[in-house]
This record gives structure tokens, C-alpha cells and sequence, in this order.
């Protein structure tokens, strides 16, 4: 069992030393933005061209649903969101520090990127992760 | 190359028949189309048949080992919700270039209950409900919801798709519901996703369709033109790539380029179809679709429903058949069902739900992940 959290993701990093953040690859030839390792860009098909980039930390709420249902064990309800991030890169997750309630919830609200522990989930091995989320600015 | 048309066509009533195996439940379809043409398996020459539940399990040949083992070549297709119009697809691309005068495609599917979408990879821990949701009424709620913030579309206008295919679905016998949901029942049913309830997220059914295609010769030769239906255009596109695709899966932009390319292969415009079967997975979806398709121009979608444009007796009646909300959407078969269903309207057979005068109709369905499939029927 590690004693560190793991990472919820993959394009999640947690570096020795300093904050952690989420990575982005960008294409250096279309300057599209994925998530995850690539070698080839599925917008213009660009080959290692693919550069790792720190994802901006702030972004704004694009769409959202609030989920009322979902599997069983999954605490409801919560908001799920896609949002915009300064730098183009889109990214899905859940919004907090704001009430699911349609009318509280508006469309390009500023989010910011935050970290934390994974709702205390853990894996098989007894494995802490850490997550990260969009807290909506007050 | 030839003509094709569909000569025989026909589904079983959709319901839930957990005591009846796949094949058992497509070799039912099957006979009725083929008893639709009055042909047999021994006219078939090939079968195409589309299952996402086993798409490992040679669905289409132990059909015809219920129906008739000819040994003819057996394709078996799986492209998630546009599995059965994929198969139909293949069909009419092997009649059209000459492979063979007449063939079968058969959509067939068997649901469990309950939620479809992504629970999560096998290792690490479950991201639904901590990275958002990956659950197919979040999905399509977020589409929805960036219609809203472009058009400022509502929950009402949203919840009114849903109240007319209930009550289309009441005009025809094979959906699997025909209940009528008054708005208010719509709105008050059980949350799943904001802004998609319970009575808007489509029914997981048990069901098949199937088709049987002909080039012109062989109709005519077999005296099949007087019911049949040409096949005026089949397109099937994937997802072109899009900015926000990774983390939204993507419906408008591969519906947007199937429309066209059907529209230029068939020589017509949106103003010349009559009536269209579209996929309705969610209520979300549909509004979306009226502008995709071209039904209307864009940010008229609300107006569209408002004004029951999109009704039966409206402008472009959509989804007469009760859709996939209220008909129910048996994945496979869902493409092959709307291919009977615009059919049966271009024939002047579709009862109580006949669109008055109806001579082409358009289907469309959508395979998340993407896969989308239009056809455009025309009655010969």
C-alpha cells in the first residue's frame, strides 16, 4: 500500500515537492489540448508532435447536469460538470461549493481547479487517491 | 449501380421477454419480414444482423439456425445504438454494388433494467459521481444543457418531447408503452439528470426489426414493387473531431455531417422529408436533432416543440412511432425498427399515426462513442 495518494487519473500529477496539477499534451502543430499521453493528434493527425503542458487552474462552467441517479453505492445528489479551463482544454468532473439547484447554477460561472481526497474511496489495496474538482468562486 | 429497395419489413411488438433467448427473439422479426414480401430464407442471400449484447456470439447465424441454414454468408454487426442501422446499412452497400439481388438484416436486442453508461475502468476506484457522471442520462443531459446555454432552451420545452412521443406511442400498437403523460407528470416524475426525468429517459427494452432488400430487378422480378420502398439515401458517419469531445461525447457534429451527405446523396433538402424517426434516446437529444437534421435552423428547436410543428398533424411530424421514449429502444434494433416505421407511413399503412400523405421519410440514430446513421426512404 502506498503511503502517498495515488492519482484518480493519470493526466493527474502529484510531484515530490509543490502543488499538484493537471497535465495536458498539446499539439505543437494544431495546438489541440488532450488529456492523457499521446503520440499522434486526432485533430489534424500531426505524429510526435505532442508536448506535455500544466493545465490552468481556473476555468469556467460550460454545461452541467445534476445527476439524482446514478449506480448503486454513488451518494447523490451531485453536479456534473464540464468545464472550460483558461488555457482551451476541457475537462469533466464534479462542481462543488455550490447547491444542486437549478437556479443557483449559471452557465461560464469562474470555477477553480481544487484538489482533494477521492470522497474516501480507496482500491482493493487499501490505496488513498486523490482527485481533483471544480469549486465554484464565491 | 442499382436501385435498392426495401420489398418486406416488419418488428415484433417490443416488450421484455427475459424467458426467450436473442436469436429466439430475432428469428421472430425475421419470419414476419420475410412473410411481409411473401419470400422465404431460400430467397435470401445474405443476412447482416446487428446485436450489441453478444456481439461475440454469432447472433445472426444461430438465427438461422431456427430459421433455415442455407449456408448463406452471415455478417454480424455491432456499432452501440446505430448497430441496427449499420447492419441495414451493409445490406443495402452489398445490393447496391452488385454483391447480391436480395438480402436480409435483422436488429435484435435483449436489456437488463437500469442505467447505461460508463461505470467506471477495471482497476483504481469508480470515478462516476467523482469525476462527474459518465451515466447516459448525464451525458445526454449536458448536451441538452448547451443547447440551453446557447438558445436559453427550458426543462418545459425539454419535458414536452416527451409528452408527444407518449402520446404518439398511444396510436401505435408495437410500443411497448401507450400511456399519455400529461407535461406535469413529466416534470414531477423522478429526477435522473437534471433536466432529463424519468419519463424522459428512453425505455430499455426487448425487441427486433427486420428487413428484407432488393435490387429494381429483382423486385420487379419477384412482383414486389407495388409496396416497396427505395432507399434514397445511407450514410453512416463516425465523430469528426471536436474541442470538448474528449470529456463530451459529441452527437451534433456526426449527426450534422450524416445529414448533409444524405441530403446531397438523395438530391433533397430538409423541406422534402415528411416525416422522421430520429433518436430520441433522451428528451435532451431530440431538441438537438430538429436543428442537426436541418428540420429547423438553429435555436429554433424550442419554437419547433412549442408550436407542435414536430407533432402529428405539425409541419415535420418526429418520432410518430412514440420514439425511443415510449416505443422503447431495444439498442440493435432500434435502426431497423425506425426503417419499419417510416416505411409503414410511406406505404399508408400505419393506422391511426399516419402521416397524411407521407412519400419520404428520413431515420436517424445515434451510437455513442460515435457512430451515426441516416437513411432516406422514398415509396417507389
Amino acid at each position: 500500500m502506498s503511503k502517498k495518494p495515488l492519482p484518480v487519473v493519470d493526466y493527474l500529477k502529484i510531484p515530490d515537492s509543490g502543488d499538484p496539477y493537471l497535465e495536458g499534451h498539446k499539439c505543437g502543430s494544431c495546438g489541440a489540448i488532450f488529456l492523457g499521453e499521446r503520440n499522434v493528434c486526432s485533430k489534424c493527425g500531426a505524429r510526435d508532435k505532442m508536448q506535455a503542458v500544466k493545465l490552468a487552474s481556473k476555468g469556467k462552467l460550460y454545461s452541467f447536469s445534476i445527476v439524482h441517479r446514478s449506480f448503486p453505492g454513488i451518494e447523490v445528489p451531485y453536479i456534473s460538470a464540464v468545464v472550460d479551463l483558461e488555457d482551451g482544454a476541457t475537462l469533466k468532473g464534479n462542481l462543488i461549493g455550490v447547491e444542486p439547484d437549478p437556479a443557483k447554477i449559471k452557465f461560464d460561472m469562474p470555477v477553480e481547479v481544487v484538489f482533494a481526497d477521492a470522497l474516501g474511496r480507496k482500491d482493493r489495496e487499501g490505496n488513498s487517491y486523490l482527485s481533483y474538482f471544480f469549486k465554484a468562486k464565491a | 449501380m442499382t436501385d435498392a429497395y426495401v420489398v418486406g419489413v416488419d418488428m415484433i411488438k417490443f416488450g421484455r421477454f427475459p424467458d426467450r433467448t436473442v436469436p429466439q427473439i430475432g428469428a421472430e422479426a425475421a419470419l414476419l419480414a420475410l412473410d411481409d414480401c411473401g419470400l422465404t430464407i431460400q430467397h435470401m442471400e445474405a443476412l447482416y444482423c446487428g446485436n450489441l449484447g453478444q456481439a461475440s456470439g454469432m447472433v445472426g447465424q444461430r438465427i438461422l439456425q431456427l430459421i433455415g441454414q442455407t449456408g448463406i454468408p452471415v455478417v454480424n454487426v455491432s456499432n452501440a445504438c446505430a448497430t441496427g442501422a449499420t447492419a441495414f446499412r451493409e445490406a443495402w452497400a452489398a445490393v447496391k454494388a452488385g454483391l447480391y439481388d436480395c438480402v436480409l438484416a435483422v436488429g435484435v436486442e435483449q436489456m437488463g433494467k437500469g442505467l447505461l453508461g460508463g461505470a467506471g475502468g477495471a482497476t483504481g476506484i469508480p470515478k462516476e459521481g467523482l469525476l462527474g457522471s459518465g451515466t447516459m442520462p448525464a451525458v445526454f443531459a449536458e448536451a441538452g444543457m448547451e443547447h440551453s446555454r446557447k438558445y436559453g432552451t427550458t426543462f418545459e420545452q425539454f419535458a414536452k418531447v416527451s409528452v408527444k412521443n407518449h402520446h404518439h406511442s398511444t396510436l401505435n400498437p408495437k410500443a411497448m408503452y401507450q400511456i399519455e403523460t400529461p407535461l406535469e407528470v413529466v416534470m414531477n416524475a423522478e429526477m435522473i439528470s437534471y433536466p432529463n426525468t424519468k419519463l424522459m429517459c428512453s425505455v430499455n427494452v426487448d425487441g427486433s426489426a427486420a428487413a428484407v432488400i432488393c435490387s429494381e430487378k429483382k423486385a420487379k422480378e419477384l412482383g414486389l414493387m407495388k409496396r416497396a420502398v427505395k432507399v434514397r439515401a445511407s450514410v453512416l458517419t463516425s465523430d469528426p473531431w471536436q474541442e470538448r469531445d474528449l470529456v463530451m461525447p459529441d452527437v451534433n457534429s456526426c449527426t450534422r455531417l450524416a445529414a448533409k451527405k444524405a441530403y446531397e446523396m438523395a438530391g433533397l433538402g430538409a423541406e422534402d422529408i415528411d416525416l422522421v424517426e430520429l433518436h430520441d434516446c433522451f428528451a435532451t437529444a431530440e431538441i438537438l436533432h430538429y436543428e442537426n437534421l436541418g428540420l429547423c435552423k438553429d435555436g429554433e428547436a424550442g419554437m419547433m416543440i412549442d408550436t407542435g410543428a414536430v407533432a402529428l398533424g405539425g409541419r415535420i411530424p418526429v418520432n410518430v412511432s412514440g420514439g425511443l421514449l415510449s416505443k422503447g429502444h431495444p439498442l440493435g434494433a432500434t435502426g431497423i425498427a425506425n426503417i419499419y416505421e417510416v416505411a409503414t407511413h410511406l406505404r399508408g399503412e400505419a393506422g391511426k399515426r399516419q402521416v397524411q400523405g407521407a412519400r419520404i421519410g428520413m431515420t436517424h440514430v445515434i451510437g455513442l462513442g460515435s457512430a451515426c446513421g441516416i437513411h432516406i426512404l422514398e415509396k417507389a
